[in-house]
């Protein structure tokens, strides 16, 4: 059996208030058999073992957090090539194909081609981490991802010498995103990072939440979660990964470049030109919380950093 | 017995979204399934913002409406008004209360340093001596005035639409619907004022004639 030390960012399910919905792990093992019988075989079965292999009670930080009600987080979602509001992805998202998925690699890589989610993700290594997710519209969540470090997938990619940054792209189809014919953005949805962000080791790919692979709307079969940054950073539903020597440009730049920069990291200092990013309201809370600088990864992240203008590099 | 029994189905029908609204929000305190979303403050502030501008732009072609059909429904203007009134207050009160509880540093950098903020307060503010003006007596009392002071609501429609439309961080359907409301409205107004000078200066045209005619 796995023995795994905590990182100080996993904050420790001692820590958290246990919530009705949260699936203990027996029933994850059933869950997990439901889908085994559903044809997806070994890669997800294996997630029941690293769950097991999960508990730990070191937690580096004292960090007392309650984790967000499932039902928040599978319900109210920005995934807007389902739709604009809230419920739009919850509703609408079940349209979405997860099965076969691929991934095309291209750019600057060793290992270019086309790859399936298990090719690149390593279920039997699977771990859990709890975040908090900070929206740049200033609510937030707390949510137990499931997934792998990214850095363990550029690693089997071998990226070259030249590649300073990785870029993403989500699935862009109309036949299974209603929304796309609106062109609110220009599809597909864009994202990126520059190398060092994400080979650290906080930045996850995500192949699930609470003990279960990602329902749709969260991004399924397999999404970006980068703790420190706002929400939109996280791409969803990824299916191609690019290993680029210039910095992508992203959707939400592309939309509003004095609004929304590259770096998108969580600083309560910088505001939005619209609204303030002082404070955030926790998803189920009544009032507003302080935002924390990196939110609240800063001992981990600041460093990535040194020297910058956050002001300029927003 | 009731004089007009319309006008009592007028307020019910106002008043409407607000009760759904606050049935809603009692469900939310007592911890019941409600459909204010999981973020229920901010559906709140989109809630009572969408029927504010509801409100006005249904207000600004009651005239237009009761002009071109024939309708009698003029002296419903003012009850309506109120009603965009009502939403916008319910709106205000809660971005203070509810949203930033009385934050003052917060409040006072969104209303100065944000250009949508600013708009958003400027046509709520500009709502207020309309509302306060729009007793029978006072409506006696200011005459001419009475009709020029709220002409402002034309004013004020355009800062609530633009509040709008720069608050929403990428669909601006719903705010360049409203626009596009508002501007078919006020064209509306200039035309029929353009018209009205037009006769009217027809009118003394050929009353110079007539008295041209009596000269020569």
């Amino acid at each position: 059996m796995l023995i795994k030390i905590k990182k100080p960012w996993e904050l420790s399910e001692n820590d958290v208030t246990s919530v009705g919905n949260y699936k203990t792990r027996r029933d994850f093992i059933k869950a997990a058999g439901i889908v085994t019988a559903a044809g997806m075989m070994a890669p997800y079965g294996a997630l029941a073992r690293t769950l097991t292999a999960a508990a730990n009670p070191y937690d580096g930080r004292d960090i007392k957090e309650e984790l967000t009600d499932k039902r928040a987080i599978l319900g109210y979602n920005n995934y807007y090539e389902f739709g604009m509001d809230k419920s739009d992805p919850s509703d609408n998202a079940h349209s979405l194909i997860t099965v076969p998925w691929s991934i095309t690699v291209d750019g600057h890589c060793e290992k270019p081609g086309t790859y399936g989610v298990e090719d690149l993700i390593d279920f039997n290594a699977l771990e859990e981490r709890i975040y908090r997710m900070r929206c740049v519209e200033a609510w937030s969540m707390v949510i137990p991802w499931v997934g792998v470090s990214l850095s363990e997938i550029i690693k089997k990619l071998e990226p070259t010498s030249k590649a300073k940054y990785v870029y993403f792209e989500t699935l862009e189809d109309e036949a299974q995103m209603p929304a796309l014919l609106r062109g609110v953005i220009k599809w597909p949805y864009k994202e990126g990072l520059r190398m060092d962000e994400a080979m650290h080791p906080l930045t996850l790919m995500a192949v699930g939440i609470y003990g279960e692979t990602l329902a749709n709307q969260n991004g399924a079969p397999l999404r970006l979660v980068v703790p420190w940054k706002y929400g939109f950073k996280g791409v969803k539903s990824i299916v191609k990964i690019s290993f680029w020597e210039d910095e992508p440009n992203t959707s939400w730049m592309r939309l509003a470049p004095h609004e929304y920069g590259f770096y998108a990291n969580v600083n309560p200092e910088v505001s939005h030109p619209r609204w303030s990013q002082a404070k955030e309201r926790r998803i189920g809370d009544f009032s507003r919380r302080p935002t924390l600088k990196f939110n609240g990864y800063g001992e981990e992240v600041a460093s990535l950093y040194a020297g910058m203008d956050l002001r300029k590099n927003y | 017995m009731i004089k007009d029994f319309k006008r009592p189905i007028l307020h019910l029908i106002c008043l409407a979204p607000s009760l759904w609204l606050f049935h809603q929000m009692w469900l939310w305190y007592n911890f019941a399934p409600h459909s204010l979303t999981a973020n229920p403050i901010e559906y709140i502030t989109d809630f009572t913002g969408d029927w504010t501008v509801r409100f006005l732009l249904i207000s600004l072609s009651v005239t237009p409406l009761a002009k071109i059909f024939k309708f009698k429904i003029l002296k419903y203007r003012r009850a309506i008004g109120l009603y965009a009134f009502y939403y916008a207050s319910l709106h205000f009160l809660n971005y203070m209360v509810l949203d930033y509880f009385f934050d003052w540093t917060l409040i006072l950098e969104d209303i100065f340093k944000r250009p949508a903020l600013t708009f958003g307060m400027i046509g709520f503010t500009l709502l207020i001596p309309l509302a306060i003006t729009s007793t029978k007596s006072i409506i006696k009392k200011m005459g001419k005035n009475w009709i020029k002071l709220h002409r402002l609501v034309y004013v004020l429609t355009i800062f609530a639409i633009v509040h709008n439309y720069m608050m929403v961080k990428a669909d601006v359907l719903i705010p360049i619907i409203h626009a596009s409301i508002l501007t078919v409205l006020l064209g509306y107004r200039v035309f029929s004022y353009k018209s009205k000078k037009s006769k009217r200066s027809n009118k003394q045209l050929s009353g110079d004639r007539k008295h041209e005619a009596i000269v020569s």
